[in-house]
């Protein structure tokens, strides 16, 4: 695997991780429990195809055939996506998809944080942009997975078992391969297995405020970042997202 | 325009107060929720205004529908930032209309019982890509005319609402048209799409106008008292005289036949909307009524417990804070 491959790997993985989650994101306008919640879900979407834009729009250039980043959001199936399981998986209720969002944040905090000092100069510019957002995004999951947590016997079961089905999509955020290695070798990505231990410090300390219990298993599913195995439900995101394209190719939106 | 049909009050106060009220207003004073003010106008305030809160809300829905359909990534990224202001709307017509005593909550459960109406346009469906355009362009347009007048109401905070509000829906209706601009101008497919939004929406568009100053029998008393600026076919007049030209502009062929300078007058002749179908549209026989206030009435069912949730916890923080003290 030449540098560039790996680097073009190493965008989608980023873009496909906030186009995807944003898509999910997106699904609730309209139907959230409360109008606040409507307008932060609303914003959470927008930051995060705003960095899809960036992500891909790179990821377009390092790959120099001239696909601009809608072709290849658009424009790819379901094997060519680079995104973690966890971020596909079906919104369920507002208990988990706060809490999907939390897990997801508080690596993405983390990775970002790392990504601002890349040797490469445009992945620290868009690191830099989307940190910004992204600590917005992680104080206001934390809050809610906290306040849902510790509130009521009812919100409190629903949280908990949000976690549980989450958990095996955890750990596929800090399986390395040998895109990582190259990325790490170019200094231009941290190694994911190394952002392990600031990980389960940070939810450690927020599960707990939440009265939540980590599930005691390290097991996790994998096959997302790698595109090796997706789960049977990005397909189906794909045939929505990707339908106005598909059904009229050639045309300007 | 997302509030229609709003039943004005008769005034029943003390007459001396009545006419220094109605003073203060003909002397363009703003009113403020502390002041006095008649039962009548308050509870017709606060009909209109949290009629047009709930607009906001259920416009959600038929914008929503397209957004995970969205065909580019700024198309997306536009809607959505779209469908964020229109709630922020809500949000900020909630609060002027909680100025003159009626909570959120309350005005939610007559939304979601069907004792508040919310504005026709939003029980029609959106069933292509170039709706999302034309709602933009047609409808936020419409609520544009009838609104920028409403910002000089005689209500201070539905007035500073209306300011905002109309600085954010111009963006939206130019965002709108440039959308539809772009399938006007595109492939076949694309124009039959732009074509057939045009067709479907334009009447519906009308409606939101309200009826026929003929049998709009409430509007004086509320013209009095600067709720209401303008008769509804004035407004709906403007429109006619604004869109017209647009959709000429876009190179779609007319909706109405009936549509025709008329020199004598200045302004465009049009036929009007079928009145029948509007009316059974507000008694809630729309072709989306049903769905809208189901997908509403879910959505703050299923989002009940995370109420209570939230809500419990912060009893819980207020309570360790004061044991703390």
């Amino acid at each position: 695997m030449t540098r560039d491959e790996a680097f073009l790997q190493f965008l989608l993985r980023m873009g496909d991780n906030t186009l995807i989650l944003g898509h999910r994101v997106s699904e609730w306008c309209g139907h959230s429990p409360v109008l606040e919640e409507d307008i932060a879900l609303a914003n959470t979407a927008l930051d995060l195809i705003g960095q899809t834009q960036f992500w891909l729009g790179l990821a377009g250039e390092v790959q120099g055939d001239g696909k601009s980043a809608d072709d290849i959001a658009f424009l790819r199936d379901v094997w060519d996506f680079r995104n973690l399981l966890l971020v596909e998986v079906p919104n369920g209720d507002f208990g988990r998809t706060l809490m999907r969002q939390f897990l997801f944040d508080a690596w993405h905090s983390i990775q970002l944080g790392h990504l601002m000092k890349s040797s490469d100069e445009r992945v620290a510019a868009i690191a830099e942009k989307a940190s910004k957002e992204v600590a917005y995004h992680l104080e206001r999951s934390a809050d809610t997975v906290v306040g849902l947590g510790d509130g009521t016997e009812e919100s409190h079961r629903r949280m908990q078992e949000s976690l549980d089905y989450l958990w095996p999509y955890v750990g596929e955020m800090f399986q390395s391969d040998e895109v990582d290695a190259e990325m790490v070798a170019a200094g231009i990505a941290p190694d994911p297995a190394s952002l392990r231990d600031d990980y389960d410090a940070l939810i450690t300390r927020i599960l707990a405020d939440a009265t939540l219990t980590i599930p005691d298993s390290r097991f996790g599913h994998k096959g997302g970042r790698t595109g090796k195995m997706h789960t049977e439900h990005l397909g189906h995101l794909l045939t929505q997202m990707q339908w106005l394209q598909r059904a009229y190719p050639g045309s300007n939106w | 325009m997302y509030a229609q049909m709003v039943k004005s009050e008769a005034a029943q106060d003390d007459p001396e107060k009545l006419a220094a009220f109605q003073a203060r207003i003909d002397a363009g004073e703003k009113i403020e929720p502390k002041d006095w003010m008649p039962a009548a106008y308050r509870k017709t305030l606060i009909r209109q205004i949290g009629q047009h809160a709930h607009s906001e809300i259920v416009g959600q829905l038929p914008e929503g529908n397209w957004i995970t359909r969205a065909p580019t990534l700024e198309r997306k990224a536009i809607l959505l930032a779209k469908v964020q202001d229109e709630a922020g709307h809500g949000l900020y017509l909630y609060c002027a209309a909680e100025t003159l005593g009626v909570s959120r909550d309350e005005m939610t459960e007559m939304l979601l019982d069907g004792r508040m109406k919310y504005s026709s346009i939003f029980n029609y469906p959106t069933l292509n890509w170039s709706d999302i355009g034309a709602v933009g362009w047609l409808v936020d347009g419409a609520a544009i005319i009838n609104q920028v007048p409403l910002q000089r109401t005689s209500f201070g905070p539905y007035s500073r609402a209306m300011i905002r509000v109309c600085k954010e829906e111009s963006f939206h209706a130019r965002q709108g048209f440039d959308a539809i601009r772009k399938m006007a101008e595109g492939t076949p497919e694309q124009k039959k799409m732009a074509q057939d939004s045009v067709n479907r929406l334009w009447f519906p568009a009308l409606m939101m106008f309200g009826p026929s100053d003929k049998e709009s029998v409430h509007s004086e008393q509320s013209m009095a008292w600067k709720i209401k600026m303008n008769t509804n076919d004035e407004l709906r007049q403007k429109f006619v005289d604004q869109t017209v030209p647009q959709i000429e502009f876009l190179g779609l062929d007319l909706p109405d036949p009936g549509i025709k300078w008329n020199e004598e007058r200045g302004h465009y002749d049009y036929t009007d909307p079928d009145w029948s179908e509007f009316f059974d549209v507000i008694k809630g026989n729309g072709p989306c009524n049903v769905d809208r206030l189901a997908a509403r009435n879910k959505a703050w069912d299923d989002g009940a417990w995370v109420r209570d949730g939230l809500m419990a916890h912060a009893q819980k923080k207020r309570a360790a804070k004061t044991a703390a003290e």
